[in-house]
């Protein structure tokens, strides 16, 4: 994280493309909390811009894991419609040097939206022209199918480079999983503070990818539910409970080494560094939860609604008794409660950082809401991590919160590490 | 017109070396002397491999079961000329003017496929490259071609489906729509230009209930004979369309395509693909869709080809790109096709990632044919 580049990428400045707009809060954002200034005898407190400066895309780690969690999310998953690994390869470079341009807050292309030939299709598609880099960060992962196809002979040439924690994700009890919105050769994740840029970041890069890849299917989210950051207050999801207490922290820098990089050792080279990311898709049966009774909802749940705090007693983070009993000897966290089976004390210290998003996509037919949890985490071993938590979840003992969500999509995909000014994504693979 | 063609694309053709069939060095044709074409279900002999450059006169005849095709090919199959239907017992003649270089003769049995084809030869006198805009009103002109040789056949097979309808002949109809269509499909641009002819004739059900107007063309003919299995009703409208159909011919080879149109054209058959034929809406009645895909696919090659000097010129990697890209979609496209009857398989039996495929193949091609204009709009 501390060996960042800086150099700005190439391409032009969408805020210099439309003159001084935009300015003002850029040296604010330079300046951070503390500055303000003065408007006749009256100084003017000024609140930071956090989307003016943008989020370093270089450095030993891919953003958009440990960054803090932004508002928004536009996931999209990919698959190769070629077989050539000239192709994959020029891909990834294309992908990385627009995801660079545009986590500057840049246009992708050297002429960008609005300065190129008249009678040629611009480079960018234009919806972010004046707006900051919102905290963009792109995210790069790399599915079991870009490895082997389904008899198992490699593809692409990367013989030998499989990564043997990119399982095959197990089935779960309970799992209704729709193949056309699970697995798939590549994942993108795009986070930024403002949807416009998100969709924008991915718009771009599928453009880039047609003839080479195609999008298998994408997802929208807004409202992240997990903080990654203790700067961050804890946000909720759909079932109106504040989710993401427990995740891991970056400032938690021992647990963000042994449970989210992956370390030399752990596989192939070229993931030392990454992280592997799952992705699950859960809908949630919101009409029959909002039914559910106060106290019905936190003893599934296991926590409080309105503070966050765990049953047993005590503020959002107050240290969890698992033994507390009520008086007629039950306990206070109920045995099947989501907190207690999905806490790593059930699951021999197993650890995530969670990084999802809720989504509303629109209505079914019966005029329920089609909403959920678009659910996102990162590890150093899926087996060891995520699998683990999810059979505690989704296995005999079944979390109570199981009669109220369905899992739907899933993927899982090895994040390389992050590249220098002059790297691309997946650099490690071809060398 | 002859000066400008008899140089068009030596550049590109000069180094061309085409493999296929061996050639005879026995016979070489006189400028003026006619060269024969005898075709059958399974050969195409040209009585001659080694011509002069300037007009050469091919008379094809027609001693096969199946109606016929003959095309003069350039390099990546620019069409120099072509004869079209030519049935069985006929004789057609084909009078085309051929700069220096290497050519293709095809006769196309069954008017479908690749066609058999045999290397022409053309030596002779090499005149001075084509400045840009010579290049550009080149390109217009080979583009004109196409479009006459097209719309010909459009006009006569429009022709029989408008007897057809009008001789209550249900089965028969049903067969030359899809046909006829190719021909229309294959120069849409033209018809395009014309924004009062081309909603009437080729418009669909819901736009014309939204406008209130009534529904007439070739979907409202379709609509009667897949839906109703009659043809009820529909002589004004088959009268009507084949009025409209020759109109838009006429007028299209008065007011022919620019270079630059033809840049935009070429994207334009792909976007109507991408729109209207990937969803299945055009023909949603006979699902007849996949013979109008290829139309426009043909239509945007054809664009291309008469570019391609230009192009190479300018550009010489988004050729290759281009050609690519085509010949991937080809082969997506052409497992679709029954090669015995020149059939292609319903639209509403493929499944969902069958569609897919064809989309992202199409999507692939777009994208560097997007960039075609802009080549075009600085060589001007």
């Amino acid at each position: 994280m501390n060996d960042r580049d800086t150099t700005p990428a190439a391409g032009l400045s969408r805020r210099k493309l439309l003159g001084a707009a935009g300015v003002g809060a850029l040296t604010v954002g330079a300046l951070g909390a503390g500055a303000g200034y003065a408007v006749g005898d009256k100084p003017v407190a000024v609140v930071p811009d956090r989307d003016a400066l943008p989020i370093d895309f270089d450095g030993r780690h891919q953003a958009g894991i440990v960054t803090p969690a932004q508002d928004r999310l536009h996931f999209a998953v990919f698959d190769m419609t070629t077989e050539e690994r000239d192709d994959l390869v020029s891909l990834l470079k294309d992908w990385t040097k627009a995801a660079r341009q545009m986590a500057q807050g840049n246009d992708i292309g050297d002429f960008g939206a609005v300065a190129g030939a008249p009678y040629s299709p611009p480079e960018d598609t234009g919806e972010a022209l004046g707006l900051p880099p919102s905290g963009l960060t792109v995210t790069i992962g790399f599915g079991r199918s870009l490895f082997v196809d389904a008899s198992g002979a490699p593809r692409f040439g990367l013989d030998g480079q499989l990564p043997d924690r990119l399982v095959v994700m197990p089935g779960f009890s309970g799992d209704r999983l729709d193949p056309a919105i699970s697995d798939g050769d590549i994942a993108i994740q795009a986070c930024a503070n403002d949807p416009q840029i998100a969709v924008h970041a991915i718009r771009n890069l599928a453009r880039i990818a047609f003839g080479r890849a195609s999008v298998r299917y994408s997802q929208m989210g807004f409202g992240r539910t997990s903080s990654t950051s203790t700067a961050q207050v804890t946000a909720r999801n759909l079932f109106g409970f504040k989710d993401g207490t427990a995740n891991i922290k970056v400032e938690e820098k021992k647990d963000v080494e042994d449970f989210v990089w992956v370390q030399d050792g752990d596989g192939p080279a070229w993931m030392t560094g990454g992280s592997y990311l799952v992705s699950r898709k859960i809908d949630m049966r919101i009409e029959t939860w909002d039914r559910e009774p106060l106290n019905g909802q936190e003893t599934i749940v296991g926590r409080a609604k309105g503070s966050g705090g765990p049953l047993s007693g005590g503020d959002e983070f107050a240290a969890i008794d698992f033994d507390a009993k009520d008086d007629a000897g039950q306990p206070l966290i109920d045995m099947k409660s989501h907190l207690r089976l999905a806490h790593p004390d059930t699951n021999g210290g197993a650890k995530l950082l969670r990084r999802g998003y809720n989504f509303v996509d629109g209505s079914n037919g019966l005029g329920q809401l089609s909403a959920g949890l678009f659910f996102i985490a990162y590890q150093r071993d899926p087996e060891a991590q995520f699998v683990r938590i999810q059979r505690s979840l989704a296995g005999l003992q079944n979390d109570l919160l199981s009669e109220y969500i369905v899992h739907v999509g899933s993927g899982l995909f090895a994040c390389p590490p992050g590249v220098g000014p002059q790297g691309y994504w997946g650099e490690g693979l071809f060398a | 017109m002859n000066k400008l063609l008899a140089s068009v694309g030596i550049a590109a053709l000069a180094t061309v070396g085409l493999a296929a069939c061996a050639s005879d060095p026995s016979e070489t044709s006189s400028a003026s002397g006619a060269l024969t074409v005898k075709a059958t279900d399974s050969d195409c002999t040209v009585s001659a491999s080694k011509l002069d450059a300037g007009p050469s006169t091919f008379k094809v005849t027609n001693a096969g079961s199946k109606v016929t095709e003959f095309y003069v090919y350039a390099d990546g199959d620019r069409i120099m000329g072509e004869v079209e239907n030519v049935g069985p017992g006929l004789t057609r003649n084909l009078i085309v003017d051929l700069p220096k270089g290497t050519y293709e003769g095809a006769c196309k049995p069954g008017m479908i496929g690749d066609g058999i084809r045999q290397t022409l030869t053309v030596t002779g006198e090499a005149t001075a490259p084509l400045s840009d805009s010579e290049e550009l009103t080149a390109a217009a002109d080979s583009y004109a071609r196409y479009v006459k040789s097209q719309s010909d056949t459009l006009v006569v097979k429009t022709t029989e489906f408008v007897d057809a309808v009008k001789a209550g002949d249900v089965e028969g109809a049903k067969k030359l729509f899809p046909i006829a269509r190719t021909y229309w499909e294959r120069i849409e641009p033209v018809a395009e230009q014309f924004g009062d002819l081309d909603p009437i004739t080729d418009g669909r059900e819901p736009d014309a209930k939204a406008e209130g107007v009534d529904f007439t063309g070739w979907h409202r003919i379709e609509k009667q004979l897949w839906v109703e299995g009659n043809t009820e009703g529909m002589d004004p409208y088959a009268d009507q369309l084949l009025s409209n159909v020759k109109q838009i011919v006429a007028k299209g080879q008065d007011a022919p395509l620019t270079a630059l149109e033809l840049a935009q054209g070429s994207k334009g058959l792909l976007d109507e693909v991408a729109t209207g034929k990937i969803t299945g809406e055009e023909d949603e009645f006979s699902h007849t869709d996949l013979w109008d895909f290829k139309a426009n696919i043909e239509g945007s090659q054809a664009a291309i080809s008469s570019l391609r000097p230009v192009l190479i010129d300018q550009d010489p990697d988004l050729v290759k790109d281009i050609d690519a890209k085509f010949a991937a979609l080809d082969t997506e496209l052409n497992q679709y096709q029954d090669k015995s009857t020149g059939e292609w398989t319903f639209y509403d039996q493929l499944t969902e990632q069958q569609i897919k495929q064809l989309s992202d193949s199409v999507a692939a091609l777009s994208e560097p044919i997007s960039k075609v204009a802009a080549v075009v709009a600085k060589s001007a």
